[in-house]
């Protein structure tokens, strides 16, 4: 089974800028029907025809998981990325027709938890906005600490500190300002969960702080999707569908299975959920893993790899696709 | 088609029958002539007309009566219904699931309008009609789990997913072959199938739960499991094995296909939307041996598993002691010829029994 | 020798560790009987946790044999309690005021360990997150699967039931949330067959 297959066809009503990297886009089905329902958290993969070139990029929702009507997503801008962003950013218009999934949860709430403490680094805020609104409803007891590059940079400060004053904490790295993270973990409530979404460093110092002061590891949840990055054009053969194909500069290996017709299982695209993991039948080259779902002896041992986000740079390379 | 109920009883008289449709229409297990664990899912979005995978959650001429039974189960033992606190909000997501799949699958059975959250719903065959808020446990009389799966033939387990795995931490077990919701309730995947033999040398556990994990809205599966029960008795629990266990001794040559039922297991797998849980609802159909033998293909292929079985797993399908006399009956119905691929009757094309 | 190595088993069936200290800046132990072995070896592996530490110690038979030595560990509390019913409501308080960041030892029989378990998860910490380590009997917690009562200290197998007097078998199927065994009827098909019971191990 091919996970994620589920499409909606939606159309895009509003195209609003949040602030100089930020766009927000908001889909209603185009059948003039009702979306499905989803849980704080959860992602939509949209899928983007750029000319040629066909990607499929996960954005978390970041509207209220109840509303029906409509979905909401945040795209920051990414200059030096493969093109995904800058399309959103630049091609697409109220009114165009789009295909999006149906949401996918992977960084969901432990509803179990007596507190949800939030830490949101930059465009890492949209899940929590979704969780948020998910949890008012349900009178969820959550904090929300927020880091943002400047005051400009901020998004969605104004409504989160408007609607939840006691429970949204704003850091901006311009005035020197810095989550007292040690402060923070000693003395939460037993129950309490972390969440983190940002950076790969902000993920990494949460984790690591949270060990260090010996929270239990079940109780710490992180996501970090990778934007695939662009790389140097390969060839890869494909052994069960025996097809030999070429992935592009500014196409992962995993669009380019996808581009040659052959079904391949993915759910976040960006490195984490272990969905796409592919068997390697040779090689001789290297690997550039990616991912954070391998681990280091699996990286180094050369049998398998996460195509939403690894390359390859080498002579040859056979996959059991 | 209008299904007529039957007036029936799962305990003391036993009064449970199939119908001729309802033999056509059962879910034999078994796609070749012999069985072993498998990882047997598939996508659950429809199956031939008038099956039992047609729908997204079958009913059957046995409606009203399981309902009946599982009430009488409840009163007797409360417990065997149980949601912890966190699994309320999966609770609204099974209720607004099943009301929706049944209103729409079975327009003249069930009707659901919805005004917002003020919600109407009717069960004709059950007489019921309920004006509710959704997401509000005040205005229903059980809380959501409970209130609609005691209108939903089969058990409902409802799993959370966290730290990779799912945790069994609702459900509705009435008619669960031999396991305990009250006992298994609060483990992970690993640990309510712990008894099962076999299985988790085999990795079927690993691979399922993967499987599992990864079942996406808009995306349910299903799978076919299967045991053998004596008498058409819905509530073989633990909790009442000591009253139950003595009937698998009641079965002589002369009664055995009349008493011996083959008992399979319909499960299904749907995300919940707002919950993030998973459903797992396990749909119980029943089928005396002498029923089930009138599809010559069946009754083939029915000997050749039960012969060919592991020990291990005719014991944990608590069977091993009356192996013997189920193979004696069924293998007046085993003529030796071979049988067509996959599980339906193929009553057209398969031979008639030969006469010995 | 107060260890016993338990047979591998089936999956639902705890697997009892070997307690080492660990970070954090509060410190749970709760133990009985010969656990306060498991107690003193900690100690001596890590002397600085007991001063951030509130030790549980319920002897049982074991009597005066460990307390003057686990008193001479210097936590920073030590309660010497009857039984673990008698310590419930002190380990609920100390948990309802706990921070994230708490370590808990358990360790003891299957019983004490099991049910000071299920506390520690009710007040919200992962079941694997929580350190046991055996010592002494090997007698089981038993729930009857049909009268849901429950028999303490259970030594053979079967056993009676102690509240509805079924000749029950010791099944390895283990519910956290019941801190217990399930014990189900033996001779249900076959109703006063019921086989002399036998130590458990033996």
């Amino acid at each position: 089974m091919s996970a994620g297959t589920n499409k909606i066809a939606v159309t895009v009503t509003d195209v609003v800028p949040v602030n100089e990297l930020v766009k927000r886009f908001r889909f209603v089905r185009a059948d003039g029907g009702q979306l499905p329902t989803f849980s704080g958290g959860a992602h939509t993969v949209v899928e983007m025809r750029d000319g040629d070139t066909q990607r499929l990029n996960p954005y978390s929702l970041m509207s209220d998981p109840m509303d029906q009507s409509a979905y909401t997503i945040s795209v920051r801008r990414d200059d030096q990325g493969r093109g995904g962003s800058l399309f959103m950013h630049n091609k697409v218009r109220p009114g165009d027709a789009m295909t999006i999934s149906y949401p996918v949860n992977l960084f969901s709430l432990d509803l179990r938890a007596r507190k949800h403490l939030m830490i949101a680094g930059g465009i890492g805020i949209t899940p929590f906005l979704a969780q948020i609104k998910q949890l008012t409803a349900m009178n969820g007891r959550f904090e929300l600490h927020y880091a943002c590059r400047t005051p400009a940079l901020g998004s969605y400060v104004d409504e989160l500190t408007a609607k939840h004053p006691n429970n949204v904490h704003v850091y901006y790295d311009d005035q020197g300002q810095v989550i007292d993270l040690e402060h923070l973990l000693d003395g939460q409530p037993l129950g309490t969960h972390i969440y983190v979404c940002g950076p790969k460093g902000m993920i990494g110092w949460v984790r690591g702080k949270a060990a260090e002061l010996g929270w239990p590891r079940e109780a710490v949840h992180y996501e970090e999707f990778l934007a695939p990055q662009p790389g140097k054009p390969f060839e890869v053969k494909l052994a069960v569908s025996n097809k030999v194909i070429q992935v592009g500069e500014n196409q992962s290996l995993l669009e380019a299975i996808e581009a040659a017709g052959v079904d391949a299982p993915y759910l976040c695209r960006g490195g984490a959920c272990g969905q796409c993991e592919t068997d390697v039948i040779g090689y001789d080259g290297k690997f550039i893993h990616r991912d954070h779902w391998l681990e280091d002896d699996q990286k180094a041992g050369g049998r398998k790899i996460m195509p939403c986000v690894s390359r390859f740079e080498g002579k040859t390379l056979v996959l059991d696709r | 088609m209008t299904i007529q109920f039957n007036e029936e009883t799962f305990r003391d008289d036993y009064t449970f029958r199939n119908s001729d449709w309802a033999i056509k229409r059962f879910p034999f297990p078994f796609h070749e002539d012999s069985y072993m664990y498998s990882v047997n899912m598939e996508q659950h979005q429809g199956g031939p007309a008038g099956s039992v995978f047609e729908k997204r959650f079958d009913v059957d001429e046995h409606y009203v009566a399981e309902m009946k039974d599982r009430a009488l189960v409840l009163a007797e033992d409360p417990l065997r219904c149980q949601s912890l606190p966190h699994m309320t909000l999966a609770g609204w997501d099974l209720l607004e699931l099943i009301m929706v799949s049944k209103s729409e699958d079975y327009p003249d059975l069930f009707e659901l309008h919805r005004d917002g959250n003020n919600w109407h719903w009717i069960n004709r065959p059950m007489g019921i009609e309920q004006k509710f808020v959704f997401m509000d446990e005040s205005t229903l009389p059980y809380g959501p789990m409970e209130y609609i799966t005691r209108q939903a033939q089969g058990d409902f387990c409802v799993l959370d997913q966290r730290d990779d795995n799912l945790w069994m931490d609702a459900g509705m077990v009435t008619t669960q072959a031999d396991w305990s919701l009250d006992f298994d309730i609060g483990m992970n995947f690993f640990e309510w199938h712990a008894p099962v033999p076999k299985a988790h040398e085999m990795g079927i556990f690993v691979r399922a739960l993967k499987f599992l994990l990864n079942i996406q809205q808009g995306m349910p599966a299903r799978r076919l499991n299967w045991t053998m029960t004596v008498n058409p008795l819905l509530d073989t629990s633990p909790e009442n094995y000591h009253k139950w266990g003595v009937q698998k001794t009641t079965l002589t040559p002369e009664n055995l296909g009349a008493k011996q039922h083959l008992r399979v297991e319909l499960q299904t797998f749907f995300r919940l939307p707002r919950s993030n849980a998973l459903v797992f609802p396990i749909r119980c159909y029943l089928i005396s041996l002498e029923d089930l033998v009138t599809v010559p293909k069946w009754g083939r292929r029915l000997h050749r598993v039960i012969r060919d079985l592991p020990v291990e797993l005719a014991t944990y399908k608590g069977f091993i002691d009356n192996r013997p006399m189920i193979l004696d009956y069924l293998a007046q119905h085993d003529d030796g010829l071979p049988t067509s691929d996959g599980i339906w009757p193929d009553l057209a094309t398969e031979p008639p029994l030969s006469p010995s | 020798m107060s260890k016993f190595q338990f047979p591998e088993s089936i999956k639902s069936r705890p697997v009892w560790g070997t307690l080492e200290p660990r970070a954090g800046k509060a410190h749970l132990m709760v133990a009985d009987s010969e656990g306060a072995e498991a107690l003193l070896d900690l100690a001596q592996a890590d002397a600085t946790l007991m001063a951030r530490a509130h030790v549980i110690y319920i002897p049982r038979e074991t009597g005066e044999s460990y307390t003057v030595r686990l008193k001479e560990l210097g936590a920073a509390q030590f309660y010497v309690g009857p039984s673990y019913e008698a310590a419930v409501p002190r380990l609920r308080r100390t948990l309802s005021d706990a921070h994230m960041g708490l370590q808990v030892y358990l360790t003891g029989t299957e019983g004490l360990m099991g049910q000071a378990m299920r506390e520690a998860i009710e007040a919200g910490i992962p079941h694997s997150a929580i350190q046991t380590e055996h010592r002494g009997s090997i007698a089981r917690r038993m729930q009857c699967v049909h009268c849901k009562g429950i028999t303490d200290d259970v030594i053979t197998d079967p056993f009676v039931c102690a509240h509805c007097g079924l000749n029950l078998f010791v099944r390895d199927h283990y519910s956290r949330r019941h801190a217990a065994y399930q014990g189900v009827c033996i001779d249900a098909e076959d109703p006063g067959n019921v086989p002399e019971p036998v130590r458990l191990y033996s």
